[in-house]
């Protein structure tokens, strides 16, 4: 109850004789209880809600406006040693459907949608008839398609990122570049062989986006994404080219069924260019066979042959058992070593030591052979890297077989000087050749371009020792030779042929290996050119006949390219066709 | 004392609207800089693109075909590539 007093009249403010009304003494009491309690319970909440729960809802806030979002990185593309593409990255994009919402598309937009994915409607419904939750409808169409089915806005369509690799090289570099599988995953060549340093690593940032979507603030790390490295090969694109195109015209011509070239710059080591035949395009990866992937200049191993003759005879001349003009007498082109008879398939009288080489005497060169220890011979094709892996770092690399010494018996020691009894791959070969391309050193091979000089070899041979034997590989391709048709017009060139049976259920068929070794220029060797076509059926079978024509076209066609001074005179050239490619 | 305090009020309520100002700004210029940098990637896998295309343009078989066929275009032969020297030794190489 209120007990009010008599109103006074003209009263000031602080008599106002509404504050002189008294309450009861509890009832102010309470109300003052109750805002205390209500005060401390919003306090237990906000501590509540602030302090102990503080984490969880923090997470919930964050989740509702927060996005962790990956920044996707490109494969590193790899290029030759002049910069031209040889394999390169671009973003395409895979459409997918939720086939439950993809169904309620109208008939009409099923008809916008089919055509812009090229495909017929029946497919089309086919795709999104699949009791899943997701299904690719296409993969891999290009950006711009992508953006046109973004803008028709279908339910249940929806669209990723995804890279795709091309080879604008396409089949010529095929067995060097190697292709990436799905996942950007290196599977043949120098993509699987590189693959660490081509891979690139996404990056992450967390970010806070708006309403609308967009980002509008960078939060806590972020990583930025590294891409993959670009990977330059010694490759030179336009030698490449050349060794291509004249393996492939020379399987063809002699209706082979496989080859293999290799150019390697005798100053570096560098592999300028890496052929073979059968190839195939790794755009398009449908139809594959073993044969075709087979990068055989480096994964197979065969009998050399004849190429192999020149080393014996530089080490009997670098120990000074004999010199370019002893002779040897191999009449009457027959030999017999325990069981075993050797023969030269054109016999000849006496021969010195340049002879022996330059028409190929299987007699002479088994001769000059026999004149060292099995352990001399092995510790030769040891140091020109026979038997060991050329250490390139690419998939399936083989070392080839040599045997060791200490059970060769001599009519194998006399073979293995003529390449019998002996494998190597191509690409051993032309390593081994560097010997006589440089000061006898023999030089590491290198995939990628080598920019610090002078690269160093193994020293195998003495400098004097190397020249005679250049004039001993250039006698081979005079007329008197085994492969006049290997001279190069304008420039002095040398190597040695090899025409080897192959071996087949561990007998000799009547099959053969034709191969040609070379060097050029002969006054300063730049490059090393080995070629070898396996089973040639058509138009002669010898080394000469073969594999010389396209060593002269594509030395020629590489010494033009690299711009390389003509060393010979041009009459010495004169009736050489010069049918070289432009 | 109520004046310095209402000072303070007015410079605090300034200071907030200044700050929600920058803030908003700096979204503004960051969504820019997004819209840029998202740009910049666009431009770089067109270049890609754009290499790609070259590359195919420029390979040594069409080139060559080109050449032959449509140009008619022949290697010169050894007698049609003169040699040029300076102080007596051949100009050439890489």
């Amino acid at each position: 109850m209120v007990v009010r007093r008599r109103p006074q009249r003209g009263h000031r403010y602080t008599e106002s004789p509404v504050l002189e009304l008294a309450l009861q003494g509890w009832r102010s009491r309470m109300v003052g209880l109750l805002l205390m309690a209500a005060l401390l319970a919003l306090v237990a909440r906000a501590f509540y809600l602030q302090v102990i729960n503080n984490d969880f809802l923090q997470e919930k806030g964050d989740s509702r406006y927060r996005r962790d979002i990956e920044v996707s990185a490109s494969r590193g593309k790899i290029v030759d040693r002049h910069g031209d593409m040889l394999a390169v990255s671009t973003p395409m994009k895979s459409v997918w459907a939720i086939p439950g919402d993809a169904r309620t598309m109208t008939a009409e937009q099923k008809r916008q949608l089919a055509e812009l994915l090229e495909m017929s409607v029946r497919d089309l419904d086919g795709k999104i008839a699949a009791e899943k939750t997701f299904v690719y409808v296409r993969r891999q169409i290009s950006p711009e398609t992508g953006e046109r089915i973004a803008a028709l806005k279908l339910p249940g369509i929806h669209q990723e990122k995804e890279y795709r690799r091309f080879y604008p090289a396409a089949d010529m570099t095929a067995h060097i570049v190697g292709f990436t599988g799905v996942d950007d995953k290196g599977l043949e060549g120098v993509e699987l062989a590189l693959q660490p340093s081509l891979l690139g690593r996404p990056g992450s940032r967390t970010v806070i986006r708006d309403r609308r979507g967009n980002i509008i603030e960078d939060v806590g790390a972020t990583r930025p994404p590294q891409d993959g490295k670009e990977i330059r090969l010694a490759l030179d694109s336009k030698i490449q080219y050349l060794a291509y195109s004249q393996l492939k015209a020379t399987v063809e011509q002699h209706k082979a069924k496989a080859g293999g070239a290799v150019v390697i710059d005798a100053r570096t080591g560098e592999i300028l260019a890496l052929a073979n035949w059968p190839t195939y395009n790794p755009n398009n990866r449908q139809k594959l066979s073993g044969a075709q992937l087979r990068n055989r200049a480096i994964t197979d191993t065969y009998e050399p042959g004849s190429v192999m003759k020149p080393f014996i005879a530089a080490l009997a001349l670098d120990r000074g058992k004999l010199a370019v003009n002893t002779v040897i007498n191999t009449a009457p082109g027959r030999m017999t070593i325990g069981k075993a008879t050797i023969s030269d398939s054109h016999p000849h009288d006496a021969l010195t030591v340049a002879q022996v080489i330059q028409k190929s005497s299987n007699i002479g060169t088994a001769k000059i052979a026999l004149g060292f220890t099995p352990r001399e011979m092995w510790d030769l094709f040891d140091k020109l890297g026979f038997g060991q892996e050329p250490n390139l770092g690419f998939p399936g690399e083989v070392g080839g077989r040599l045997r060791p010494w200490k059970n060769w018996r001599p009519i194998e020691q006399a073979t293995m000087s003529y390449g019998h009894g002996i494998a190597v791959s191509l690409i051993q070969m032309a390593r081994a050749y560097t010997v006589f391309a440089n000061d006898g050193e023999l030089m590491p091979l290198s995939l990628l371009r080598v920019d610090e000089a002078p690269v160093r070899g193994v020293p195998v041979f003495s400098q004097q020792t190397v020249r005679e034997m250049r004039l001993m590989l250039e006698m081979a391709v005079q007329p008197e030779g085994t492969a006049p048709r290997a001279r190069v017009a304008g420039y002095r060139v040398g190597g040695k042929t090899g025409t080897a049976y192959k071996i087949e259920g561990g007998v000799y068929a009547r099959k053969y290996i034709s191969s040609f070794v070379g060097i050029a220029p002969v006054s300063d060797p730049r490059l090393v050119i080995a070629v070898m076509v396996d089973e040639p059926s058509v138009g002669g079978h010898y080394g000469g006949d073969v594999a010389g024509p396209a060593f002269s076209n594509i030395a020629a066609g590489a010494l033009r390219t690299l711009g390389i001074p003509p060393d010979a005179a041009l009459q010495v050239a004169a009736g050489v066709s010069d049918k070289g490619p432009l | 004392m109520l004046r310095f305090n209402m000072t303070l009020l007015l410079v605090l309520v300034v200071c907030a609207l200044a700050l929600v100002t920058s803030q908003h700004r700096a979204r503004k210029l960051f969504q820019e800089l997004e819209r840029e940098q998202e740009r910049a990637r666009q431009l770089d896998v067109e270049y890609g693109q754009l290499q790609l295309e070259m590359s195919t343009w420029a390979t040594h078989p069409r080139i060559e075909k080109i050449a032959r066929d449509r140009l008619h275009m022949l290697a010169p032969d050894a007698a049609g590539r003169p040699l040029v020297t300076v102080a007596g030794k051949p100009v050439g190489g890489r």
